[in-house]
């Protein structure tokens, strides 16, 4: 432990009332409605409206998106402890005891959600209007990405567990949908079905902890569970926090459920910034976050989920070195930096204010990735192979200059955005241990490595083009988002912190707590950026010359486990896949043998004796009377055996 | 003084309902005789329907108001009871003036008397003769019935039986399609009714050679005061009980159902099946509650193997019948089965379970009838079970209201038949007979194979090439269609209401 005990600490008032909407706030529920009627329109309207579906798609988000603006300059009017809203709809569920609303809430923490889940969203909607010009089903696909928007602001806006489970399936659906978008294509249709699978496996420990909330506290609201939580006992905490952790690996793609992610790409790239930047994978941390009263009481749980960030960032990073995919490798980056985040989650409130900064910071810079890769795939004919790329900044200098801003960001280099999140998470974690502070500073230096052979082998060096490929800058429906993306980048962090002041926001959500470190921040800013420094210049070194076509045999076995995603696919074979595959071989035998021939057995014997019954209905009256009379006869024969003494 | 006469002092607005029935079966006998033939039918059907609504007001109105006890027993289960076979009255006579469906005119045959195919018969049928009293008959079984349910002394109750029986004799013979075998039907129903009446009037002589009285709650005061057993007790009892299930059908006293319910015309089967059921059960509650009620622990163990008999005989046979009718028949029998469970409960919660289970069953029961009535070949009905392959694409709202109450009958979720059987596993359940229950279970399983067989045969089986023909009914046989598959519906996704009333009036008087 380098922290020497905490100077200043504030924990987040847990039982601060919910403030009537009233005003603007009338409205959060048009926030979700707009996009969700979107959807509605452009899902439910067949070949109607078929030219102006995607402007639909792109005004329904952007008003959101606009309303978004005016509640957050509306809410920075207000003192810090009159900044959170309730709105009830309706009531939903009425059993007994089992009572909830659809009822919304918008604080700090939703509205800085909001804000980044409107605004990168309108931008990659807009940029879907030129990427998918060309595709038939264009409509549909932005009633699916609407979809995706109102099912993701659901989830961050609703006041209780049942209900951001709705949303959470809704963004589970919408991104099975999208993934497998070209679902001509096997290998999309494959993806989305294990996005949808894996996520699963995640939804069903946030149903286990809403469950278990319900029993432990009786209710599922965010309010009466986090005011009730000191009631509980230790391990029903652990349980809880330990089953929202398992969720949030699932939606989040943190280990070890992390393998849909870099299927995912099969999708198109709008889908993937989308999934990447402004949803899905933001879901987990917003729901480690959100439950910040529970992980603040069980220490093994907020652990748990420290050693699954780390776990995560380092193999995402490592998985990022070695694709040659540039959306692969761009995705293994997301896992890492989405690690950094549930790292800095379950540092507790040292870290939540910091997971929170990096996820928007990571949402903007991240976007602003994906569609730059988007808009050179769009010049490449689609192509993904950064082997054949190289020298591509003069064709196309907007997306370079774009990616570049990206690029500076991800990596921290003062004063892009990622600078300012990334160290600040780097401090927390030497705060809390220095095992996971060196950790962090290690996975800075290898994203180092990675981003600078990715600008190097697409942008810089010599063309290595396919022969048919003539690349082009992109229209200016795509730039025009890129170029709003690059300047995001480079200013988020900055604006974030010296006019926005993020960490004084977001503290009456999460709390806050800062210690004092032996080493001096300058210091630890200095050893992170050298380690970043190193990481560029070994790329530098590596990439330098000529890259070659065909990807290398003769690599080092780490590069071999990462081109195989760390063998994830084999490992999930072996533990699910094949067992499930052989139990359901074996239910398929057991059920065709045992359980059909018992039944068939069983009804053949049921109709043999029915064959034989039927003899004694011979039609003749003298018959029936004779077996009336049997019965007659056995009749009282049983009542005197019992009647009589 | 001890001469004189006292006259009984009765009172008329309780027993109002059977009166008006029983004085307007009269007044349809003296218009047979008396009014010409054209107008004779519609002077019936008035009359009829007239006098089936008016006591069904009447009943409705008195209901709560007045209750007597003696030879007749006014009390909630036979109001609800009465009122019950009142509109299956009705439902049924509709389904009796049916005049659309067969060519030759109605259901019924001209004179019983001519041989089918006959120079006699033709004559009668271009003629326009129609058989019109189908209609005071069905009066006086009505009557009957009502009787039997309120008979509160062992005379009564025997006379209610025969009011009853007679006129369903008559009635099953009369089929204008098929003769032979519906004059079969009737003399052997007639035959073994007979004989089953004969050991109800011996164990009835055997309870007053006991009690000395034929009122039902003499003889259990006879009990309680004399504790001693002797044969004559489980005779007099034994013999009783045979002729009460020997009307609704249980086994080993159930041979004539199959052969009547095939015999008799459709609309008049529908009539037994249903009203004579809740009648009999009604007549049979009361038996052994009032009179016997105290005694349940020594005749339990007999209805016991009974009841599991007639579930499980009932749903075995029934797999391997391949004429519809016949079918529904066995089906009876089990039902008859499933409803003995809840009597042998001897619980208000049995009793309110059986009315319940009785007015779905009656319901189901008639519509099952009014669509077998409607599918026909060649004139008649077309009821082998190959002629209902592919029923569904020809006629989907005719297929679709069958399956409907096949599902009832099985026991399906969202029918009546669910909540049926529900409440009477329920009541037996409480009156801890759990290993019937268990029976009830496996026998409903089995049923619901010959249930459902129907529904596979009609809508995923090819039709022959030449199929029956779906004939469009008159609105008497709509309506009661759109009736049963109300009741149906009703009862099964809204309950309540009917649960409250037969729980209200679950206690009988003695």
């Amino acid at each position: 432990m380098i922290g020497t005990g905490a100077v200043v600490a504030q924990t987040a008032p847990l039982l601060a009332p919910l403030n009537a909407a009233t005003g603007i706030f009338q409205y959060i529920w048009v926030l979700i409605a707009l996009p969700l009627a979107g959807a509605i329109i452009l899902l439910t309207t067949g070949s109607l409206l078929k030219r102006w579906g995607h402007i639909i798609g792109v005004a329904t988000v952007g008003v959101s998106a606009i309303l978004g603006i005016i509640m957050l300059l509306e809410m920075m009017g207000r003192s810090a402890d009159d900044r959170a809203f309730g709105q009830t709809a309706f009531t939903w569920v009425f059993a007994g005891q089992f009572d909830v609303d659809v009822a919304f809430q918008l604080d700090q923490l939703s509205m800085v959600f909001v804000l980044l889940i409107t605004i990168v969203g309108t931008l990659i909607h807009i940029y879907s209007i030129g990427y998918m010009a060309h595709d038939p089903d264009r409509k549909r696909f932005f009633g699916f990405l609407n979809l995706f928007i109102a099912a993701m602001l659901l989830l961050v806006l609703a006041d209780n567990y049942l209900l951001l489970y709705v949303g959470w399936e809704g963004v589970g659906l919408a991104s099975y949908l999208l993934i497998g978008f070209w679902q001509y294509k096997n290998s999309a249709a494959a993806a989305a079905k294990k996005a949808f699978v894996i996520n699963r496996v995640g939804d069903v420990g946030l149903s286990l902890a809403i469950m278990l909330m319900f029993v432990t506290f009786g209710s599922v609201t965010f309010s009466s569970v986090f005011a009730n939580a000191g009631e509980a006992s230790d391990s029903t905490l652990t349980w809880i926090g330990l089953l929202l952790l398992l969720a949030a690996a699932g939606k989040s793609a943190q280990f070890p459920l992390q393998a849909w992610l870099l299927d995912a790409m099969e999708g198109p790239t709008p889908v993937s910034a989308l999934i990447h930047a402004a949803t899905m994978v933001t879901a987990g941390v917003y729901l480690i976050v959100r439950s910040n009263a529970i992980y603040d009481r069980t220490v093994f749980a907020a652990t748990a989920v420290v050693v699954v960030g780390v776990i995560t960032m380092i193999i995402g990073a490592i998985i990022g070195s070695a694709k040659d995919d540039i959306k692969k490798a761009l995705a293994g980056s997301t896992m890492s930096q989405i690690g950094y985040m549930v790292l800095a989650a379950g540092l507790g409130p040292i870290g939540y204010v910091f997971a929170i900064f990096h996820l928007l910071t990571h949402g903007v810079f991240k976007a602003n990735l994906f569609l730059s890769a988007g808009s050179v795939m769009h010049g490449m004919n689609n192509g993904v192979n950064m082997r054949r790329f190289g020298a591509l900044r003069a064709a196309m200098i907007i997306t370079f200059g774009a990616f570049t801003a990206g690029y500076l960001a991800i990596i921290g280099i003062p004063p892009f955005s990622g600078f300012y999140s990334k160290d600040k998470i780097i401090h927390a974690a030497f705060e809390q241990s220095n095992i996971v502070g060196i950790a962090g500073v290690l996975a800075a230096g290898i994203t180092g490595f990675y981003m600078t052979r990715m600008i190097v082998m697409t942008f810089f060096g010599k063309a290595r083009w396919e022969d048919d490929a003539h690349p082009h800058e992109s229209p200016p429906v795509m730039t025009i988002p890129l170029i709003i993306l690059g300047f995001g980048s480079a200013f988020t962090g900055m604006a974030l912190v010296y006019w926005g002041d993020i960490e004084t926001w977001l503290t009456p959500v999460t709390g806050l707590e800062e210690r004092e470190l032996a080493i001096p921040t300058v210091v630890l800013e200095m050893l992170t950026l050298a380690t970043v420094l190193v990481g560029v210049g070994v790329a530098i070194w590596i990439y330098r010359r000529s890259v070659p076509i065909e990807p290398p045999q003769k690599v080092s076995v780490l590069t071999v486990a990462a081109r195989q995603n760390m063998f994830d696919d084999a490992i999930n074979d072996v533990v699910a896949v094949r067992p499930t595959w052989y139990t359901a071989r074996f239910l398929v035998w057991f059920d065709n043998r045992a359980v059909d021939g018992f039944v068939n057995g069983l009804a053949a014997a049921v109709g043999g004796v029915s064959g034989r019954l039927r003899r004694i209905q011979t039609g003749f009256t003298r018959t029936y009377a004779l077996v009336m009379v049997i019965g007659v006869l056995a009749v009282l024969t049983a009542l005197g055996l019992v009647m009589l003494p | 003084m001890d001469d004189v006469l006292i006259a009984p002092d009765i009172d008329y607005l309780a027993v109002a309902p059977m009166i008006i029935v029983g004085v307007t079966a009269v007044v349809g006998v003296l218009v047979e005789a008396f009014a010409p033939r054209r107008p004779r039918r519609g002077i019936q059907l008035v009359l009829t329907f007239g006098a089936l609504i008016a006591a069904f007001v009447v009943l409705i109105s008195q209901a709560g108001t007045r209750v007597i006890t003696g030879s007749l027993a006014i009390d909630g289960p036979s109001l609800v009871l009465q009122g019950l076979i009142l509109l299956i009255a009705i439902v049924s006579a509709m389904l009796m003036a049916e005049r659309r469906v067969d060519p030759a005119g109605d259901a019924f045959s001209p004179r019983a008397s001519a041989l089918p195919g006959s120079e006699e018969e033709r004559v009668l049928s271009t003629r326009g003769f129609m058989q019109t009293e189908v209609w005071p008959l069905m009066l006086f079984a009505v009557v009957g019935m009502m009787l039997f349910t309120a008979a509160n002394d062992l005379l009564v109750m025997f006379i209610a039986l025969e009011i009853m029986s007679l006129p369903l004799y008559l009635l099953a013979g009369m089929s204008r399609r098929r003769r032979l075998l519906s004059q079969e039907a009737a003399l052997k129903y007639f035959i073994l009714g007979a004989f089953s009446s004969a050991f109800f009037i011996f164990g009835a002589a055997m309870l007053y050679g006991f009690s000395g009285t034929i009122s039902l709650p003499g003889i259990a005061d006879a009990l309680s005061a004399n504790p001693g057993q002797t044969p004559l007790i489980f005779i007099g009892f034994g013999l009783v009980v045979i002729g009460l299930l020997f009307k609704v059908g249980a086994v080993p006293f159930h041979q004539w159902v199959p052969d009547v319910y095939q015999g008799s015309p459709s609309a008049v089967t529908a009539f037994m099946a249903a009203a004579v059921k809740v009648a009999a059960f009604g007549a049979l509650l009361r038996f052994l509650y009032v009179a016997f009620g105290g005694a349940r622990w020594d005749w339990q163990p007999a209805l016991w193997i009974i009841a599991i008999a007639t579930m499980l005989v009932g749903s075995i046979l029934a797999i391997t019948q391949t004429d519809i009718k016949r079918m529904l028949a066995y089906s009876s029998i089990a039902q008859a089965g499933f409803i003995l469970v809840g009597v042998i409960a001897v619980n208000p919660e049995g009793v309110a379970a059986v009315m319940f289970y009785l007015a779905a069953y009656g319901f189901a029961t008639l519509g099952a009838f009014a669509v077998i009535s409607l599918v026909r070949q060649d004139g008649g009905e077309a009821t082998h079970l190959s002629n209902w392959a592919g029923l569904g694409k020809r006629s989907p709202v005719l297929a679709l209201s069958m399956s409907l109450f096949m599902l009832s009958f099985a026991g399906i979720p969202l029918t009546s038949g669910f909540i049926g059987k529900f409440t009477v596993f329920e009541a037996a359940i409480l009156a801890d007979a759990v290993p019937l229950v268990i029976v009830g279970v496996i026998a409903s399983i089995i049923a619901a194979f010959f249930y459902v067989r129907v529904i596979v045969l009609m809508f995923f089986t090819e039709p022959a090439e030449v199929g029956p023909t779906v004939v469009l009914p008159s609105v008497f046989t709509t309506l009661v269609l759109a009736i049963s598959v109300a009741v149906t519906v009703i009862l099964g996704v809204f309950p309540q209401p009917v649960l409250d009333l037969v729980e209200q009036a679950n206690v009988f008087l003695r």
